[in-house]
């Protein structure tokens, strides 16, 4: 039993921390339709950034906010100044994309060196909590929270706010949304901020089990594409339950058939693309 | 009010609009009439700017906004209801009334809120909080209507919105037009339904091959079997 609880409890925290990761990969797909491949990247840059704040500043908090920043401002270059100029030209933001993941790996090699790091946990979350006899890491349940926070308000914002009715005409019919007065241009800018955002706060939350080093940024990058596969692009829903399905299938699949490690996630995944090709939860493009 | 001079426009290597010239004034319903394909659609959306026109000024009350942003050019007072309605699907009725953009109001056209949009289309009122997807045809058609008018524009441009509708209710829109110019709208009033073009408009366009092919009054026209025959398929 207990065995099954801490098992699960595992699973929810990589599922948040996925879920912070994808949400970001849907929503621009969502309202852009661009897959943005350079995704990972914003983790690594997110995850390298924290690191050094951190490591000057001793708060693990100061690390959280720069690592979104820093990963909101290499969002905003991206669109601004690159993908905004091949609005609409799905080969060439793969290759601009993929390319920029190169680039920013060995940008941030020549920064931070090759040497594998795990980030520090902040103050008072190290360590494990006694849940009525179960030992659980207290860090991997403030992933948990942060994550279920996160995904409450995102819901909130995308079906309670003006801002998110927004957001959802543009992913809806991004012409007429431009017919009804939206800037369109500037709301794919903000969208791509937050979106990159996140996902910098995703390597942050991460970097103290996940690690840091080269070539993180793709195994995200692969996770991400497989949580979307199976949840479906486009749906914050199916970023979510995508999450929870992977971490879980990833989780349990380690921990009762240890040999068969990446055929727990990728066997499934490969099912749902046979069957339903738009996902669990994903709109038909 | 609304004012286009030999409008060009191509759609990739296809030159649909040759040279389109027209004026909508004030408190004046203006329909363009023509068969499918012969660019009227691609007019509006000159005008909108959803299609870059390659030639040609657009000028609102005097102002030049040839080649603005569509938002830009909504902002300035130009609200569209499209061809096949184009309701925010995802969105309650509320919501799709909730988003457009909102232009200051000169004294004399009315000025519109949500809540008068829901006087003149008290259906809007009973399903403010349904899906827009899930609507009738009839009532997307009101809701693209209500759209349009919550951003209090100076000129409308309505593009078949008879299209699919039961003939009752075909009435009632062109009711609900005529009225609007009234009030001190410019409408321009693309259609197919000859009908409909007739009883709401003071003035018709005849288009052919991306060209205006006959200007008259709908009495005129109702008279000219050459110009119905030729152009109008009737």
């Amino acid at each position: 039993m207990e065995f099954w609880i801490i098992q699960s409890l595992n699973a929810l925290s990589f599922a948040m921390l996925l879920f912070l990761l994808c949400a970001g990969l849907s929503l621009i797909f969502g309202l852009m339709n661009i897959l943005n491949l350079a995704h990972g990247s914003c983790y690594l840059v997110g995850a390298y950034t924290a690191l050094s704040v951190i490591a000057w500043s001793d708060n693990f908090f100061l690390g959280l906010v720069s690592g979104s920043v820093a990963a909101g401002a290499v969002g905003f270059v991206l669109q601004r100044f690159l993908l905004q100029r091949i609005y609409g030209r799905r080969l060439l933001q793969v290759l601009l994309t993929f390319g920029c993941m190169f680039i920013l790996g060995d940008l941030a090699i020549i920064i931070w060196g090759a040497d594998p790091t795990t980030l520090r946990k902040p103050e008072g979350l190290t360590g494990a909590v006694d849940l009525g006899g179960i030992i659980f890491p207290k860090y991997r349940l403030f992933v948990i929270a942060v994550g279920i926070t996160i995904g409450i308000a995102l819901w909130l914002f995308q079906e309670k706010t003006k801002w998110g009715a927004i957001l959802r005409a543009g992913v809806d019919d991004e012409q007429m949304a431009r017919a009804v007065g939206i800037n369109v241009p500037a709301l794919f800018t903000v969208v791509f901020i937050l979106g990159t955002a996140l996902t910098g706060l995703s390597g942050v939350l991460g970097g103290p089990f996940v690690g840091v080093y080269p070539g993180v940024d793709l195994e995200v990058l692969l996770l991400a594409v497989v949580v979307i596969i199976v949840g479906g692009l486009g749906s914050m829903k199916g970023a979510f339950f995508g999450s929870l399905i992977v971490a879980s299938l990833d989780n349990f699949g380690k921990a009762l058939f240890p040999e068969l490690a990446m055929f727990t996630i990728f066997a499934p995944m490969a099912i749902i693309l046979a069957v339903k090709p738009t996902g669990l939860w994903g709109r038909v493009l | 009010m609304l004012e286009v001079t030999e409008l060009h426009t191509y759609y990739g290597f296809s030159h649909i609009l040759h040279g389109v010239s027209l004026t909508v004034n004030r408190e004046q319903v203006l329909a363009v009439l023509g068969r499918n394909g012969v660019g009227k659609t691609t007019l509006v959306h000159s005008i909108i700017s959803f299609a870059k026109p390659a030639g040609g000024r657009i000028k609102l009350e005097g102002h030049d906004i040839t080649g603005f942003p569509a938002h830009q050019i909504v902002r300035r007072g130009i609200a569209l209801v499209p061809q096949g309605r184009r309701v925010f699907r995802s969105l309650s009725v509320l919501e799709n009334l909730t988003i457009p953009f909102r232009c200051r109001t000169e004294g004399t056209s009315r000025s519109w809120d949500i809540e008068s949009a829901f006087d003149a289309f008290p259906t809007l009122r009973a399903r403010r909080d349904q899906r827009a997807g899930n609507l009738s045809g009839g009532e997307q058609q009101m809701l693209a209507m209500a759209r349009a008018l919550v951003s209090n524009p100076k000129v409308l441009l309505l593009d078949e919105p008879s299209e699919g509708l039961a003939p009752l209710i075909v009435r009632e829109l062109s009711d609900v037009i005529k009225e609007l110019a009234q009030q001190g709208m410019a409408v321009l009033l693309i259609e197919q339904n000859f009908n409909m073009a007739l009883r709401t408009a003071q003035r018709i366009l005849v288009m052919s091959r991306g060209q205006i092919v006959h200007r008259s009054s709908p009495q005129e026209l109702a008279e000219n079997q050459e110009i119905k025959a030729r152009y109008l398929g009737m």
